[in-house]
């Protein structure tokens, strides 16, 4: 059966409930899309060096409903991040919100499932943001998520409201028993002076393969603040194609910083849309890549509006038969005028295998703007090697000391003491394990 | 005068705008047809139209099945859709693919050729005689389709250098054309390159033989004229082991209302250590300040360095052309071989340039250098398109690539789509862009020193586009400065 025949089949028998707040709608539109579109192949210029078609030739089970109690908090327990005591954790079993294992600690912090939220007092937040990224992701993928939202989630920070622990959100996938395709779904709402830290974190339990096809919206008002983490350290049975779109809608600051270090296959999709005189957004990533996997990084900063400000660093190692892309768009509409856009991405390649795509790509329609982009690849610094071998510090450690301060600049955007901790540990292990 | 730019409201701007509009919208100083009898093929494409262009040309039927096998091809392609480019479909059928200007016997001499068509080169400041006498380049001046005269034929054939048109070539040095031909860009290329294998008319063909330093410049005149006629020309050119040839191209054509269509083929073999520079100066007719006409400009370039420490450098000024989509690329095939690109492009008013560079590394310690200067006003779109590729076994391989875009006004677009592809470690590849406007403490610096506004806008464009500019040779360097200034001095408040 192809593809879409699959999903047709399956869309007809999805049956969310009684339409609550207009969904039903929107998945109809979606799925509509979706059926012209289809999975992108390596002919869409943006799926270009990320081939997925073949993916869905293997059988995925797209699960109708959550399960419950599959994953016990045990399971839980142990794909907890340290410091998870003093975070709100927000947890998704195979792209459904659960209730029963998420625990919401802050109290100014609102939590519920879209559908209620579509309902009630946010249906007209609800009516306006959700799907917003797919005026930018236009593929078959984003259509996807949306023709199947079911169990998403709702995520609202009040006026002036600072959200004392950071959100942890935990996106489980059960394969166990069966491959499976999870559709995890998020809309959240940064009201004015809001401030908030989210961090995503992605698992897979058993030795199925799991597809992954994630989408988080986040809208930022007036004065908002936001810190946004996405750290993937999955293994390698696992794809995943991670779009997280953040328009500022008012004069707001926004961070965010993606650490890929493990997975099969990920595509990440970030877009920051400033829509708003005034904003800054500061986008880091930082990648490191082992084996056969493939990391694809897809960023948009898109200046809609006057006198705003974004800069972007990427940075890059790859080891093994492992491929890196990435694809950094910078729009400046013509009314942007003063925009400041940055943007830089570096790679290293450690071994002669794998191999690197980059593409940074700039599309301005304003004149008084100042952008500029670069990007780099190359090996490590020779005469870096040899400054501090002559001084005596094995090559080994002299390769580590590199690539640690290479790796540091990413690192330090990170805010979250115990987060940071935690991935400092994971590259330290790395490196000792590649370099060895 | 009602302008379409719009320009910051300052007083003192406005003051200016009589200036800026007077060169920013100046006139194509080039528009004008020579009327010229044409011996035409009947419109439209099909295998009869292309039997006619060869049985015209007498050429051999290896030549005649090559443009047959390639107009097949041709049919089973579409138009590529890629590019940052916008234009209404091409009707292929509406086109009339041979004109040749009706001549009684070949010239031996410049004094047998048509005194119009003397006349024409005059006007445009490149007459025969007085380059021959003063400049010491050889001029292969081709009109339409057939080359009208080739000067230091002599001189150069002493050297055992060969530089004639490519029908005359085809029919003196069949093994050199069938070894050479579509060995760089094959007809299965792409969609216009296709076409042209099917229905090229004439070309140059110059051939270096080993050793040979090749003593002066050698040029070509391209000039589109009959109405409704494309111009599909094909260009080869042959460097023998240690031999170096400097070859420059330049294009003006007439002011036409209906757009042309231009699908070139410019094809560059390097053996080991040879050198090949080629460089370009294009001011075709742009379309009118509506956007209405001007050529259509979709080249194919490509050089291969076959050989170790081979060398080929492209260098081009992009002026003219309603549409220009082109990417003079470079296959660096021999190990310690060098691919250049210098590149400046200008679009105002509606023209759109799609332009770049594709540098393959396949070869150890190749090196590659890009730089290219795009400047766009008016409500025109420029974009950079370029590929470095380095491939697995390319090890130490370099490519240092910069593209600046320069925005005067704030209705025009300026995008870099560069495309990165790294499979080796060795390699070192670095790329930088920036985007800027011209700085209010530019102007103002000059305006302090007694420079005018308008003076200072030139003197800033000049040095943005400097680097590009000092790798054409003298010839053309002053056409060129004189082309950036007919396109874009004053243009920015």
């Amino acid at each position: 059966m192809n593809t879409i025949a699959y999903f047709k089949e399956r869309f007809d028998q999805f049956q969310p409930g009684e339409d609550q707040g207009g969904l039903d709608k929107l998945r109809g539109q979606a799925f509509q899309t979706f059926s012209q579109m289809g999975i992108p192949g390596s002919k869409h210029e943006e799926w270009k060096y990320t081939r997925i078609a073949g993916l869905f030739n293997k059988e995925f089970q797209l699960p109708a409903d959550p399960l419950t109690g599959i994953v016990s908090p045990d399971d839980l327990n142990r794909l907890r991040l340290p410091g998870h005591e003093a975070t709100n954790e927000l947890v998704f079993v195979n792209g459904f919100y659960s209730f029963s294992l998420s625990k919401i600690r802050s109290t100014n912090l609102q939590v519920l499932a879209l559908e209620e939220a579509a309902d009630g007092e946010f249906r007209g937040i609800v009516n306006q943001w959700l799907g917003d990224s797919s005026h930018y992701q236009k593929d078959g993928l984003n259509a996807l998520n949306t023709a199947f939202v079911h169990g998403a989630v709702f995520i609202h920070a009040g006026k002036a409201e600072h959200i004392e622990h950071p959100l942890y959100i935990y996106h489980i996938t059960d394969a166990r028993s069966v491959n499976i395709l999870s559709q995890p779904r998020s809309l959240m709402y940064l009201s004015e002076q809001a401030h908030a830290q989210v961090v995503e974190n992605y698992a897979t339990l058993g030795s199925n393969e799991s597809f992954t096809n994630q989408i988080m919206e986040i809208i930022v008002e007036q004065e908002a603040r936001l810190e946004y983490y996405k750290v993937q350290n999955d293994g390698s049975n696992t794809n995943q194609v991670s779009t997280t779109h953040i328009r500022q809608i008012g004069k707001s600051f926004i961070q965010a910083v993606t650490i890929s270090l493990d997975g099969g296959l990920i595509r990440n999709n970030l877009n920051v849309i400033l829509d708003a005189k005034n904003c800054e957004a500061h986008l880091y990533g930082l990648y490191f890549q082992t084996g056969h996997s493939h990391i694809d990084n897809h960023t948009i900063v898109d200046n809609v509006k006057p006198n705003c400000l974004s800069n972007e660093l990427y940075k890059g190692i790859l080891n093994h038969q492992s491929t890196g892309v990435f694809n950094g768009k910078i729009f400046v509409r013509q009314p942007a005028q003063k925009t400041n856009a940055y943007q830089s991405n570096k790679n290293i390649l450690l071994s002669d295998t794998c191999s690197v795509n980059t593409k940074p790509q700039l599309e301005i329609f304003a004149d008084d703007v100042k952008c500029t982009h670069g990007c780099t690849v190359g090996r490590l610094n020779e005469e870096g090697l040899f400054y501090l071998q002559s001084r005596g510090i094995s090559e080994k450690t002299a390769r580590n000391l590199l690539l640690s301060a290479y790796a540091s600049d990413i690192l330090d955007q990170i805010k979250l003491l115990s987060l940071r901790g935690w991935v400092e540990k994971l590259i330290n292990e790395r490196l000792e394990k590649e370099l060895s | 005068m009602k302008t379409e730019l719009i320009l910051p409201k300052s007083p003192e701007v406005e003051n200016e705008l009589t200036t800026i509009e007077k060169t920013v919208f100046s006139d194509y100083k080039y528009g004008f047809v020579t009327e010229i009898e044409a011996d035409e093929a009947p419109k439209g494409l099909n295998e009869d139209v292309i039997r006619f262009i060869s049985a015209r040309k007498k050429e051999p039927q290896w030549m005649l099945d090559w443009r047959l096998k390639a107009y097949r091809q041709w049919l089973t392609m579409k138009s590529p859709d890629w590019a940052n480019i916008h234009y209404p479909a091409i009707n292929y059928q509406d086109i009339i693919y041979y004109s040749a200007p009706k001549q009684k016997i070949n010239p031996k001499n410049l004094d047998e050729i048509d005194p119009e068509l003397i006349r024409t080169f005059e006007r445009l400041g490149i007459s025969l005689e007085e380059q021959k006498r003063l400049t010491g380049v050889a001029v292969d001046a081709v009109i339409d389709s057939v080359s009208i005269g080739t000067s230091f034929k002599g001189q150069l054939a002493e050297l055992g250098i060969i530089f004639c048109s490519m029908s005359e070539a085809i029919q003196e040095h069949p093994e050199l054309i069938r070894e050479h031909l579509g060995s760089v860009v094959p007809i299965s290329d792409n969609y216009f390159s296709a076409l042209n294998a099917a229905v090229f008319s004439d070309g140059s063909f110059c051939y270096i033989p080993k050793g040979v330093r090749c003593p002066m410049e050698l040029s070509t005149y391209f000039r589109i004229n009959a109405i409704n006629t494309g111009q599909f020309e094909r260009t080869l050119i042959v460097a023998e082991a240690g031999s170096y040839v400097s070859y420059l191209e330049g294009c003006t054509a007439p002011m036409r209302d209906e757009n042309q269509l231009h699908a070139a083929v410019v094809e560059l073999v390097a053996l080991e250590n040879a050198e090949i520079k080629y460089s370009t100066v294009q001011n075709w007719y742009p379309g009118d300040k509506q956007g209405r006409g001007g050529v259509y400009n979709f080249v194919t370039k490509r050089g291969i360095c076959k050989g170790n420490h081979s060398k080929i450098s492209w260098t081009q000024v992009e002026t003219g052309s309603a549409i220009t989509w082109k990417y003079p690329s470079v296959i660096l095939k021999g190990d310690y071989s060098t691919g250049e690109f210098y590149s400046v492009a200008v679009t105002n008013n509606y023209q759109q340039a799609d332009t770049g560079t594709k540098m393959m590394h396949l070869g150890k310690n190749t090196r590659s250098r890009i730089v290219s200067k795009g400047i766009s006003a008016g409500f025109s779109n420029n974009s950079y398109r370029g590929l470095v590729h380095v491939s697995k076994n390319a090890s130490h391989a370099r490519n240092f690539s910069q593209c600046d875009s320069l925005l005067l006004g704030d209705k025009c677009g300026a995008h870099t789509f560069p495309y990165i592809e790294v499979r080796n470690n060795t390699a070192v590849v670095e790329h930088e862009a920036t985007t800027s406007k011209i700085g209010e403490d530019q102007i103002f610096y000059c305006n302090q020193r007694g420079i005018d506004t308008e003076t200072a806008v030139a003197l800033i464009i000049n040095g943005f586009a400097k680097e590009v500019m000092n790798q054409l040779p003298m010839e053309f360097a002053v056409e060129a400065q004189k082309l950036l200034a007919i396109s874009l001095e004053g243009s920015v408040g």
